[in-house]
């Protein structure tokens, strides 16, 4: 086994919504294999042995793929590495001897619960708002009588693969929430059975994520930078896109 | 109590049919004065939420997570089966219906499984005009592979992450029900509790991970859909939270556990590389239509895989399994990896691993049409390497990625170390025909259950389950319940159920955190893992099955004395919340191995080594064995009950893959 790893860590820690937060410092030993997650249990453990109560943060599925961990790392949502989220950022990724900063995702839209633990139930309400197809169970056709260019479903797929996590929002000075939005609603606008509802739609999204108290876009692209699926910086404009023209249509 | 599996009379191929256009219905008003609530939202839960709240039922709805989009079905890669025959290569119905069953290897029921596969073609339309953006060729039209255990190419799937995009379909319908007031929504809540009153289910006491506080919840009826139980094993596939808690509390209050010892192991996961490691990671199956799994042909072979010649290669599988190859099912593949490391081939650091190999057809299968399509004769190695490596990034990509990111090793390059993992349940709450427990009014699905998938699941199969009980099967036979409850009115939380089975959670978290001792539940979990992974594992054995049992005893024994849960109950606090769960799992485990212990023969992922082949595959004992084992909860022990298998429509034979 590789040689362990002495790291230094700055952690924010806050009771709970209401209470202010600071950092505190811990020091851990790391094997470069490790996960960032796995490197925080192993903290964790270190301050339950300790008496002390561990750091609470968001985590799941652990092969970045279920959007639930959620730190920002060095000023970094989901850290120094492209294209991947904290569960799949390995220790190997820095070095020995490294003072490591971590935050809690940092935006109006998402209160801090505790510690590094945000509540992103903002982005739920977006959804229910209008990311979907109104369709129920039963109604459908048979699926291959709705052909779809491979392209365009190929698009679509990729603007599809958020999972919403919400570093995007973290990235933003201004808290934005295009990203996410603009990913839902390229995916569900460029399909034929999406577009029925397409106005409506982006018109309901939008208002819903303006009242959750995200910013607007300055087009900086911080949020495509640390997007940890690379969804790219178009589907804001694909957003605008459709925004405008429904809104023109009278929506 | 006797079993009643209610399987409608008939030919298998019409029971479902009929059954449907016979069964009582509840009309659309009668529907919005009736309250469901629904445990859980992978595939199952959120499917099933969307589709009841569809028809006009008032639908409570519950996760642990933060969102109902994160539950573990977004995990799920490959993709999902479905009897279309759109690659006229000879499916249908009947023949998923068969593969299944046999893949199972004939512990699961005929009728559940023909209607399964009679479901499956209904599930992609629903999920094509939900927006889900399926894998499409160059026409237009669905693309298609194929899995393990079977001979046809009927998988759907959307690269790499197909759970994430059928789950965000349900997801999506889930929230458009929410917005319309029909579905309320209660995330980082977590079941603790069912509520009887005379004999039916209630209800539920959630708590609320954020506050800490229990909740009560009525509802005419209860779906769980809380998925398996992997994670008892502590290294497994699932997520961090996956958990039995629900399912056991229910098993407590009533319901039966149905073949609580069949485990899926699965063969392609990303080998354990340190004992700080939290979880395991799959490699999809569908890596297996591209991938040729192999070790040297001599034993602690210490060269770089690229070093070693063609023809000091073992592909032990296509060696073995000539008309399935690489493509056998997960158990036979599991066992298979483990017959060579055990026999001394394995590779890697730990000599637990076997290699998954895609050079091949990069080269030859996609290489050479890439070539071809571009009119260059005769393509050097470079140029098969370079078009093929597109095709299998486009198939696989995120995979690969995700592989790189763990090991640090490039997969397009070198071959992938792989070894098995427990990755799936088979076993779960015992349901009848209408997917309900033995617990009136309550029902399980998806995972959860324990109906469709024998002793060992068929790839891609487990998405085609979760959707087929939620969107097309529980919608109708609900009705067969609730129609006889229009005239319940709903109940007062303040009923005396309530009370009691709130103070009885209260109790058992206060007890929890009164130990007070100096052990983390992370570290109880870690060893009740080890002793499941050794001794109710891939391979089972009478003598390690009664030593597991003892130990788990003196493991539990040690928990409820020494663990330590730090903080306080009425606030966010994940070490509560995970020391109730491997409470639960400290009791699951000893029952798995009470299950494995009875069960005298080996079939699918239930390996028993004193019962095997000469050729060390599976032996089954049909004549003593072909039952479900169903588990009644007695307290500190438990009470078989055994529903007899019946096939009426499937020639029983040696399962063979040769």
């Amino acid at each position: 086994m590789s040689k362990l790893m002495k790291l230094h860590l700055k952690v924010w820690r806050q009771k709970n919504t209401e209470s202010a937060g600071n950092f505190e410092d811990y020091k851990v030993d790391a094997s470069p294999d490790m996960s960032f997650l796995e490197m925080f249990d192993v903290l964790n453990e270190q301050l339950i042995e300790t008496g002390k109560e561990p750091v609470a943060f968001d985590h799941d599925c652990r092969e970045g793929i279920c959007g639930m961990c959620s730190m920002v790392i060095d000023g970094r949502p989901h850290g120094p590495k492209q294209g991947v989220t904290t569960c799949q950022l390995h220790m190997r990724s820095f070095n020995d001897g490294d003072t490591i900063t971590v935050e809690p995702w940092r935006a109006n839209g998402f209160p801090v619960i505790k510690d590094l633990t945000v509540n992103r139930s903002a982005f739920d309400r977006i959804i229910a708002s209008g990311g979907f197809i109104s369709t129920n169970a039963g109604n459908a056709v048979d699926a291959n009588s709705i052909l779809v260019p491979k392209e365009i479903a190929d698009e679509a797929f990729e603007a599809a693969t958020c999972i919403g996590c919400g570093a995007c929002v973290s990235a933003c000075k201004n808290a934005s929430a295009m990203l996410f939005v603009g990913a839902k609603v390229t995916q569900l606008s460029m399909l034929p059975q999406g577009k029925p509802e397409r106005q409506s739609r982006v018109v309901a999204m939008v208002n819903q994520m303006d009242a959750e108290g995200f910013g607007a876009c300055t087009n900086t692209g911080a949020c495509a930078a640390e997007c940890p699926k690379q969804i790219p910086l178009s589907v804001i404009a694909t957003l605008n896109r459709e925004y405008i023209s429904a809104k023109m249509n009278g929506k | 109590m006797t079993l009643e599996s209610k399987i409608p009379t008939g030919n298998v191929a019409d029971k479902w049919t009929q059954y449907k256009s016979s069964i009582p219905l509840v009309n659309p008003a009668n529907k919005r004065q009736l309250e469901i609530i629904v445990v859980g939202t992978g595939l199952a839960g959120a499917s099933a939420a969307a589709t009841l709240a569809e028809m006009g039922y008032k639908v409570k709805a519950f996760c642990f997570q933060d969102s109902p989009r994160r539950a573990h079905s977004i995990a799920a890669q490959g993709g999902i089966n479905a009897a279309k025959n759109y690659q006229n290569d000879g499916d249908s119905v009947h023949r998923l219906f068969y593969d299944t069953i046999k893949g199972g290897d004939y512990r699961a029921r005929e009728a559940n499984v023909h209607r399964l596969a009679e479901c499956s073609t209904s599930i992609i339309d629903q999920c094509v005009a939900q927006g889900v953006p399926f894998a499409r060729e160059y026409g237009g039209m669905l693309s298609n592979r194929s899995f393990g255990g079977t001979q046809v190419q009927r998988t759907f799937y959307a690269a790499g992450q197909t759970g994430q995009q059928l789950l965000l379909g349900a997801y999506s319908g889930l929230e458009r029900q929410v917005g319309l007031g029909n579905v309320k929504m209660y995330a980082r809540h977590e079941m603790v509790e069912v509520v009887k009153i005379d004999g039916k289910a209630r209800g539920i006491i959630a708590r609320d991970l954020v506050s800490g506080k229990l909740e009560r919840h009525f509802g005419h009826a209860v779906l769980l859909c809380t998925g398996g139980y992997g994670n008892v094993f502590y290294l497994s596939t699932n997520a961090m939270g996956s958990n039995v808690t629900a399912a056991w509390k229910a098993h407590k209050a009533g319901a039966y556990f149905g073949n609580p010892c069949f485990t899926q192991i699965h063969p392609t996961c990303i080998p354990v590389s340190g004992h700080y490691q939290s979880k395991l990671t799959l490699m999809s199956e569908s890596l297996r239509n591209d991938g040729r799994i192999w070790v040297p042909t001599k034993q602690n072979d210490e060269r770089h895989p690229n070093d070693i010649p063609e023809d000091e290669r073992d592909y032990y599988l296509e060696r073995r399994y000539p008309a399935f190859g690489n493509l056998v099912p997960r158990d036979i593949a599991s066992r298979a990896a483990k017959e060579r490391c055990d026999a001394g081939y394995g590779v890697g650091q730990s000599k637990m691993a076997v290699y998954l190999d895609f050079k091949y057809n990069m080269m030859q299968r996609y290489g050479r049409t890439e070539a071809s399509k571009l009119n260059i004769a005769n393509p050097d190695d470079e140029t098969l390497t370079r078009l093929g490596k597109e095709v299998v990034k486009e198939k696989y990509g995120n995979l690969f990625d995700m592989y790189k990111q763990i090991t640090d090793e490039n997969p397009y390059e070198t071959p992938m170390r792989i070894y098995p993992a427990v990755h799936y349940t088979m076993g779960g709450l015992w349901v009848d025909y209408d997917l309900m427990t033995t617990v009136p009014g309550m029902y399980a699905l998806g995972e959860a259950n324990f109906s469709d998938h024998g002793a060992n699941r068929l790839g891609a199969s487990a998405l085609m389950q979760g959707l087929a009980d939620g969107y097309f099967v529980i919608p109708i036979t609900i009705g067969n319940y609730l129609n006889k409850e229009i005239h319940t009115k709903p109940m007062s939380t303040d009923h005396e159920a309530f009370v009691a089975a709130e103070n009885a959670a209260n109790e058992r978290i206060k007890h929890l955190m009164g130990i007070q001792g100096t052990r983390s539940v992370e570290s109880y979990h870690r060893e009740l893992g080890l002793i499941m992974w050794n001794k109710c594992g891939m391979a089972r054995s009478e003598k390690g099955l009664k030593e597991a049992i003892a130990e788990i005893q003196a493991l539990r024994a040690d928990f409820y004395k020494n663990v330590r849960i730090p903080g306080s109950i009425n606030e966010f606090n994940p070490e509560l919340d995970k020391a109730g769960r491997v409470a639960d799992f400290l009791e699951l485990g000893e029952l798995m191995c009470v299950d494995a212990l009875d069960r005298n023969e080996s079939c699918g992922g239930h390996f028993r080594e004193e019962f095997q082949t000469e050729e060390g595959e599976a032996l089954r004992d049909d004549e003593n064995y072909m039952y479900v084992s169903a588990w009644e909860s007695k307290g500190d022990s438990w009470e078989l009950h055994k529903e007899e298998l019946k096939y009426e429509n499937i020639k029983i034979q040696q399962r063979s893959y040769k």
